[in-house]
């Protein structure tokens, strides 16, 4: 009997060790479930902190893209703007090459003949072709008489090219004065006045003027002058006026020199007779 | 090399062209003063380009365009009218007769190089 007590104490205590170690058991499981729970909590917000700072990082660097974006544009702009300030200097460059080409195989030409008549068809084919002239007369003075007299024309006969006194009119005042002269309107000019060209241009060696050339018409397609043919024209002028000059003074001096040499001719001849 | 046959009576006018073609990579000028020549010249050398003025004196510019066009051998040969002449009229015969492109004078370089490029054979 006393045998079956001290079991059954026994099985008592057994039993509440049991039970304190399941609830020991229970309390661990739960504390550990909070554990779990705590350690879920901070994995995330740590992540969340995380994926904030990223952001933060990402935005900066937006920002940072952002204001070179802008400044690649401004500088994108700039060179544009450069680009086409280059570009419309090459044309000038290119029309300023392309005009002293033409001024180089004009004046070449002009230079090429020392016969005066064959400078006067060069002056001509120049100013119709590189001025774009229809009707025009080149006037020399005449140093005895004072006077401009027309040597050759294009578009018109030279006996309707005017003779002129120096200082006389529009023709005479640009002989005297040296001056170039260029109407406003050079459009619709239908009935032609042969002392009123639309340009006159003198032909001057220095300040030596020895004729002017006068322009009564352009080609219907040349509506106007733009600047590069004034200056194109006046530096033509300058060239046209040495190489006439040059060819009638040589002409003057072959034709004295024939002169001269047949007079020799015969004064050696007489002798043998 | 493309050979561009220059037909013009002017010496001044045919030097002023061939100097500014020259300019043109590669091009070769061939020079003519006047129809009758220019088809001598297109005889003997191969030509890619012709460029030819109206008024000349043996055979003038549109006569020669004809000729051009009515021979087989040469009837693909581009032709461009550089003239004084600047009437519509003109520009429309030069046209009708076979002229592929027609530039009044005074000319201008650039344009003349430009229009000169599109004819060339690339």
């Amino acid at each position: 009997m006393e045998k079956d007590t001290s079991l059954s104490n026994k099985a008592d205590e057994f039993l509440q060790v049991f039970r304190k170690g399941e609830e020991f058991t229970k309390d661990l499981l739960k504390e550990n479930e909070k554990l779990r729970f705590r350690i879920a909590q901070l994995e995330e917000s740590l992540q969340r902190s995380g994926d904030e700072a990223r952001t933060k990082l990402y935005e900066d660097r937006i920002h940072l893209m952002e204001d070179e974006i802008n400044s690649l544009r401004e500088r994108f702009r700039q060179v544009e703007e450069e680009n086409k300030d280059f570009a419309s200097k090459y044309i000038e460059v290119e029309e300023e090459n392309n005009n002293l080409a033409n001024l180089y195989v004009a004046s070449y030409q002009l230079h090429s003949t020392l016969d005066f008549s064959e400078v006067l068809r060069i002056v001509l084919e120049i100013i119709i072709n590189l001025i774009g002239a229809e009707k025009f007369a080149i006037l020399l003075i005449d140093d005895k008489t004072n006077e401009l007299i027309p040597v050759s024309t294009e578009g018109m006969a030279v006996s309707e090219a005017p003779r002129v006194k120096i200082g006389d009119g529009l023709i005479g005042n640009v002989a005297k004065e040296g001056e170039s002269f260029f109407a406003d309107d050079m459009t619709g000019v239908t009935g032609i006045n042969p002392l009123e060209p639309i340009v006159c241009i003198p032909l001057k060696i220095k300040e030596h003027v020895i004729g002017v050339i006068s322009i009564y018409k352009l080609l219907m397609q040349k509506e106007r002058f733009n600047n590069v043919d004034y200056e194109l024209f006046n530096l033509l002028a300058g060239h046209a006026a040495t190489a006439i000059f040059s060819s009638r003074l040589y002409t003057q001096s072959e034709r004295k020199l024939t002169t001269i040499q047949s007079f020799l001719d015969l004064l050696k001849e007489k002798p043998r007779k | 090399m493309p050979n561009i046959l220059v037909v013009e009576d002017s010496p001044t006018m045919r030097q002023l062209i061939s100097f500014a073609i020259k300019r043109i990579p590669s091009s070769h000028v061939i020079e003519a003063t006047d129809g009758v020549d220019a088809l001598k010249k297109l005889s003997s050398e191969k030509i890619d380009l012709i460029l030819a003025d109206i008024n000349m004196p043996v055979m003038d510019g549109l006569k020669l365009v004809s000729l051009v066009r009515g021979n087989p051998a040469y009837k693909d040969i581009p032709i461009i009218i550089v003239t004084t002449e600047g009437a519509e009229e003109d520009r429309k015969r030069a046209l009708s007769i076979g002229a592929n492109a027609y530039l009044p004078k005074p000319i201008q370089t650039q344009q003349l190089l430009k229009l000169v490029s599109t004819f060339l054979p690339t």
